[in-house]
């Protein structure tokens, strides 16, 4: 593409980034609160993909076990303020730092496995996590029990009061979990998960530390799992372990968005989810197909354009749209003795 | 100690069925180094196509496992060399989510065909029958699929250390690049391998579907087992898998004492404890 039309297009999608941005910050005013529960669940979604990605697609941490520390979170909120009587958005970050506590450990274990291992090992400790969930007295073991009536009504009197505040809360942690890894992309260490991304290999020849770049991206993750359970809590209203830790909603629908999307971008999970949500709303009454279907698509993606729909994007020429990519500047070259300053090409770096 | 050593026992035999669950993975990734994440799930549709086959005929489960096990070579063959195959040489990844898209449409696949409902295949008077040795009752059955599990670990040794072809797969497995080299290339190869995989598939899923329920959703729950079974035991090592089995089986049986879940949560923690403690589990090789 001309550089003048890469310009137009970058331009034009920053702006609809920025446009919806404000529409969401405007979404209490603008959205009944239908529309804001199924908007609640978008950002959630959009949350879980967004950590999904930093894990399998930057990390190589490809963990089918999200939904461990995701129902980790439901049930820590859950025993905060049911059984220990906390306000609610005290119970939150305390919420948030037990998932952290609780990932200490299991990646210790976990993280003994490498590569394809590492995914089955997250499975297991996820499958324990559910079923020791189900053994906690006063969690009403298998079958779950509901939140009580008075810690609802602090997020709200009404349904209607309540759709807002849940959805504010699920607006403000997908923000959070999406500027703190922006940030994170941004970094020293983002540089490092971006080689890593690319090629793990020469990553680590060239100085990445790959170990503790992984051990910081796990932990980084773990409270916003966390947190995800808190909103899952309070949107179902109950805890449980299949619900609570349910594979289905919290790592197979997340894997599908940020595969079709673009793993190892940090557009793709907005698209993936996008498109989730759109195929959803058309196919969600064929329940079985419907999974079928969206199996079928990641095949298919992986198969023809590994790097998912922002992956077809970038290859027609649109660069970054959330800026991440640190472009080297031009190797000056000096003129009077005629060798190349390599220092330039390193600060670049 | 009678109730200890009888659970004992009894562990030991369905580890021979966990065993059977767990080759195919434990060649996949000593030969091709992947999980295959619809492992389980290839277990479960072959449990299908048997009772799809038995119900209607009339015929033994058995009787149609056997007819279908070249079958099963071939869609082994074919699912390699048209599908997996394309994954071949681009990271861990591809493959993974690959297997992972086909556990899906699989499980999916299956509840809409079959329905949810569990399952169970009559195997005849076999399945009841026991010998009494002093104070413990030793099911044919079990016994049989266990001697199948051992027959199978032999014949699949001998395959790998004794025949061309066996030669042939340890090399690729050893160093596809060399392998390539001499001519010995990963798309020859790696279907040849999956072919055998999915024959282990086809006969652990036959002796499942007389032994225990099942039902499209189990397959995920298969694949934990035979993973554990494979890790518990150390990569490369067939025999070791059959031991991760026996582990396996036997943790189950002490923790459905207690209840259901502590039956599954038992076998998780032995897996997890071991892992600590060898990661690189009993008979690793190399």
């Amino acid at each position: 593409m001309a550089p003048e039309k890469v310009r137009a297009v970058v331009f034009s999608l920053r702006a609809m980034m920025v446009a919806l941005a404000l529409a969401a910050l405007a979404g209490p005013w603008i959205f009944d609160a239908s529309q804001q529960t199924v908007l609640t669940e978008f950002f959630t979604l959009l949350t879980l993909a967004m950590t999904w990605n930093l894990l399998a697609g930057y990390a190589d941490i490809i963990t089918v076990g999200q939904q461990g520390f995701v129902g980790v979170g439901a049930y820590a909120f859950f025993g905060l303020t049911s059984l220990g009587h906390l306000h609610p958005y005290f119970a939150i970050p305390l919420a948030a730092l037990i998932t952290s506590l609780v990932a200490i450990p299991t990646m210790a274990i976990v993280f003994r496995l490498r590569t394809a291992y590492l995914a089955v090992g997250t499975w297991v400790a996820a499958e324990v996590m559910m079923l020791i969930a189900g053994k906690l007295p006063g969690f009403g073991g298998g079958s779950g029990t509901s939140l009580p009536i008075p810690i609802v009504k602090q997020f709200g009197a009404s349904v209607s009061g309540r759709a807002e505040s849940f959805y504010g809360l699920s607006l403000a942690l997908a923000a959070l979990a999406f500027g703190a890894i922006w940030l994170l992309l941004r970094s020293r260490v983002g540089l490092g998960l971006t080689a890593m991304r690319d090629n793990e290999e020469a990553a680590g020849s060239a100085g990445v530390n790959l170990t503790a770049t992984r051990v910081l991206c796990f932990l980084f993750t773990a409270p916003i799992l966390g947190l995800v359970g808190v909103l899952a809590t309070l949107e179902k209203l109950r805890v449980a372990p299949s619900a609570s830790f349910s594979i289905t909603d919290w790592t197979i629908y997340v894997i599908f968005i940020v595969v079709i999307g673009g793993i190892g971008s940090l557009e793709g999970p907005f698209i993936g989810a996008v498109v989730f949500f759109l195929l959803r709303q058309f196919l969600a009454d064929y329940g079985t197909w419907y999974l079928i279907l969206l199996g079928a698509i990641s095949i298919v993606v992986i198969l023809v354009e590994p790097r998912g729909l922002w992956g077809l994007c970038r290859r027609l020429g649109v660069p970054d749209i959330v800026p991440v990519t640190r472009i080297p500047e031009p190797i000056r070259t000096n003129v009077s003795d005629g060798a190349t300053t390599h220092d330039d090409a390193r600060h670049a770096i | 100690m009678q109730t200890i050593f009888n659970l004992l026992v009894q562990g030991v035999l369905i580890g021979g069925l966990y065993a059977l669950f767990a080759l195919g993975l434990s060649l996949s990734l000593g030969v091709m180094r992947f999980v295959n994440l619809a492992h389980g799930d290839f277990i479960v549709l072959a449990s299908f196509a048997v009772m799809a086959a038995a119900s209607p005929l009339g015929w033994s489960p058995f009787l149609v496992g056997l007819i279908l096990t070249p079958a099963a070579f071939g869609v082994g063959y074919l699912l390699q060399r048209y599908l997996l195959q394309r994954t071949v040489g681009k990271g861990i990844l591809p493959i993974l989510l690959v297997t992972f898209g086909l556990s899906i449409i699989i499980q999916n696949g299956l509840l809409e065909t079959f329905g949810p409902n569990t399952r169970k295949l009559s195997g005849g008077a076999i399945e009841i029958a026991a010998a009494r040795l002093g104070f413990i009752d030793i099911g044919y059955y079990p016994l049989a699929v266990f001697l199948v599990a051992v027959g199978l670990i032999a014949g699949l040794e001998f395959v790998l250390y004794r025949t061309a072809v066996g030669a042939r797969i340890r090399a690729v497995a050893d160093d596809p690049a060399a392998a390539d080299l001499i001519g010995l290339t990963s798309a020859r190869i790696y279907p040849i391998a999956m072919g055998i995989i999915a024959v282990t598939m086809m006969i652990s899923a036959t002796c499942m579907s007389v032994w225990t329920n099942f039902d499209p959703s189990i397959g995920p729950s298969r694949l934990l087992a035979a993973f554990e079974a494979v890790v518990l035991g150390g990569l490369g090592s067939l025999w070791g898998t059959l031991v991760g089995g026996i582990l396996i089986g036997v943790a189950q049986n002490f923790g459905s004492q207690i209840d259901a879940s502590w039956q599954v949560l038992a076998q998780h923690l032995v897996f997890l404890v071991a892992l600590v403690l060898r990661p690189n589990g009993l008979f690793a090789k190399g």
